[in-house]
């Protein structure tokens, strides 16, 4: 089968055009880095299936990240290459184009945000452009779909250029500025009211404040988005329709192994988060406490990532991620694993050092919890009092200092600065956001029941032939004199690699504290990741590396369980 | 001829134009593949505090550059 592979610099719209030419769903944002894999999909092309790839932005044939690299990687693999080129940053894009044009690969280039260079005033002559080239030229307007037929019925005519040599690096740059100077044009343009918040959002003195507000917003957002679902929607809908149903089907099977594993213990009330029934726990876990937060999170996380703030923030944390072995981009990683660890230890690759990439990836295992095991959190923390969730997150913000701190002092290599594109300002639409926030959720779905109910299902078989009891027994001195927790609560711990939200849930029936129940949600955040985090990281960092930050995770676990301990339940 | 700075002195919200680049070949090509070549306009927009990154605008388009990478670029500035 023939390969068409997109290659451009980092956020130039390749994943909104690949969207467009498969119809198969990937994540675009307005922030270099967002696609740090490749996909494949596939399309019609005159009567023959195509395989489409995205792969990563790059600005040259030379990578200087991990992501980079990838691109690369695709590019062998290329039959023809769909080259896409920002409209509006002709200029430093063809220095890609050029290099692909040299290694004699057929190419088609689109010239994408057309839209966007018509409103900034910047005139590009394609038909010009495409004689300069000796390649089509297709004008396109990714979001909108704009171009994308004419680029779809040119795609036959992408050939290896007969008009652009191998040159050194000095000629092509030579060459571009003579295209340049022959097919844009460029109005003088006055500052924007855009261009202005983008100076106060940027400027310390002014972006610090707008930041933390943004930050506040956001997180009243998710709250607010999340409790509102649980309140008018969920709750309703699991006591007032769920519950009956569940009490007939328990009523109907009877004790007996069935319905420990359907509901729960016969016998006992139904207790959604603690009967731990597929039916019961299973479904309420990520369907009733949990998704309504995620949807909140992705909704707000969207919106944030499409408008182009993500970059800005980037720059007015850098000092301060700096100290941290790592630079502002490191804020990507941390977001992204707030909603869940997996993307975010994948973005890690957009930082070009080694020691970056460790920091950022042990940073996040140990300091960021995924909004299912956040939502758990609040769940059952909530209930005692606000203070207690506070003193959780307080805790893990601590803790991402300080442990990035000692890393970064002992870790050795170095550190790049940062240096980061800043995109424009744009106005997230609806439908992306909306598209953006259910793929998510999706894939929430799709990740989290069956490992819920794989959780649950271990969880039954190991209590009945008495393994967690046992278990329980073994570390109860362990577990008491470190955490002052009971030993069953190390039966969390196991689960907790599993799914960490149906692990804070367990913790729910051992009758802990509220002190108590602080340290269990912490301990359990910090001390190991869950195994779909676990194994991008075994492939991020190396089984060596993996080593090293899980010795890092579980030393951390217990020092800070055994710090928590002493201050909150006393010696 | 006005006075030729490291990008890093440059106080924020004058122009000056980019003569020169220093450091690793790799290093070069960056900036030059980010915009950031010989006989462009350049304008620091705003500069982070304590040694922080500054964010430059070369061509209406801006980019986040680390104090250290701003100080291997060489500007001339008309003052
Ligand atoms: N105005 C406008 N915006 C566009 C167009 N194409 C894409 N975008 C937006 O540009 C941003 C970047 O799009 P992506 O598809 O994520 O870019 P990418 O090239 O895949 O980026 P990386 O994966 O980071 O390399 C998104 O916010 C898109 O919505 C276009 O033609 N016009
Ligand atoms: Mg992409």
């Amino acid at each position: 089968m023939k390969r068409i592979v997109l290659m451009g610099n980092p956020n130039v719209g390749k994943s909104v055009v690949f969207s467009r030419l498969t119809g198969a769903n990937v994540i675009a944002s307005n922030y270099p880095g967002t696609t740090v894999d490749f996909s494949r999909g596939r399309m019609k092309l005159g009567g023959e299936t195509v395989e489409i790839i995205d792969a990563p932005g790059t600005y040259s044939l030379e990578p200087s990240n991990r992501a980079e690299e990838v691109a690369l990687h695709m590019l062998q693999e290329a039959d023809v290459v769909i080259n896409v080129v920002d409209a509006t940053n002709l200029e430093r894009n063809l220095y890609l184009t050029l290099e692909l044009l040299e290694r004699g690969i057929p190419v088609i280039v689109a010239l994408n945000m057309w839209d966007e260079a018509r409103h900034v005033g910047i005139h590009v002559d394609e038909r010009a452009l495409e004689e300069l080239l000796g390649v089509p030229v297709v004008p396109t307007v990714a979001l909108t779909g704009e171009g994308i037929k004419a680029l779809v019925s040119r795609i036959s005519e992408a050939r290896p250029s007969d008009r652009i040599r191998p040159v050194t690096e000095d000629e092509r740059w030579v060459t571009i500025g003579a295209i340049i100077k022959q097919v844009e044009r460029v109005e003088h343009r006055h500052h924007t009211l855009w261009d202005r918040i983008s100076d106060m959002t940027i400027t310390p003195l002014t972006g610090i404040p707008i930041a933390v507000a943004v930050l506040l917003f956001a997180f009243l957002l998710v709250r607010l988005i999340g409790e509102t679902l649980i309140t008018y929607v969920l709750d309703p809908f699991f006591n007032s329709l769920y519950l009956p149903l569940i009490e007939r089907l328990s009523e109907w099977l009877g004790p007996g192994i069935l319905h420990s594993i359907l509901i729960g213990e016969y016998g006992t009330d139904i207790n959604f988060i603690e009967s731990l029934g597929l039916l019961t726990t299973g479904l309420y876990v990520p369907l009733g406490a949990v998704l309504p937060y995620i949807i909140g999170f992705y909704f707000t996380l969207s919106i944030l990532e499409d408008t182009g703030y993500l970059p800005r923030l980037a720059t007015l944390m850098d000092t301060v991620f700096h100290r941290l072995g790592m630079h502002g981009y490191g804020i990507v990683p941390l977001f992204l694993g707030l909603g869940c660890n997996v993307p975010g230890a994948l973005a890690v690759r957009n930082m070009e050092a080694k020691k970056q990439r460790f920091i950022s990836a042990t940073l996040l295992a140990i300091a960021v919890p995924c909004m299912a095991q956040t939502a758990m959190v609040f769940g059952i923390l909530g209930p005692y009092g606000f203070h207690y969730v506070v003193m959780v997150f307080f805790t893990l913000g601590i803790l991402y200092l300080v442990v990035g701190i000692i890393l970064n002092r002992f870790i050795p290599g170095e550190s790049p600065e940062i240096f980061l594109e800043i995109p424009p300002y744009r106005r997230p639409s609806i439908r992306a956001v909306a598209k953006k926030t259910w793929m998510r959720i999706r894939w929430f779905l799709g990740d989290a029941i069956p490992y819920l109910f794989l959780g649950v299902f271990v969880v039954n078989v190991l209590y009945v032939v008495g393994f967690l009891q046992w278990l329980g027994d073994v570390l109860s001195p362990f577990m008491h004199m470190a955490f002052g927790l009971p030993g069953e609560a190390s039966i969390a711990l196991i689960i907790g690699f599993l799914r960490k939200d149906l692990a804070v849930g367990m913790l729910l029936p051992l009758g802990l504290s509220a002190a108590q129940l602080v340290i269990a949600a912490t301990v359990l955040t910090i001390y190991f990741p869950c195994i779909a985090t676990f194994t991008v990281l075994i492939k991020e960092l190396g089984i060596k590396g993996m080593a090293a930050s899980a010795s890092i995770m579980v030393a951390t676990a217990v020092t800070v369980g055994f710090i928590l301990r002493i201050i909150l339940l006393g010696v | 001829m006005g006075a030729e700075i490291s990008l890093s002195d440059l106080s924020p919200g004058i122009k000056a134009t980019i003569v020169a680049l220093h450091g690793g070949h790799g290093f070069q090509r960056r900036l030059r593949t980010m915009g950031i070549r010989e006989g462009k306009t350049i304008i620091v927009v705003a500069k982070q505090p304590f040694g922080g990154p500054l964010v430059l605008e070369v061509d209406g388009k801006r980019t986040t550059l680390g104090r250290g990478m701003a100080r291997r670029i060489l500007v001339r500035w008309e003052g």
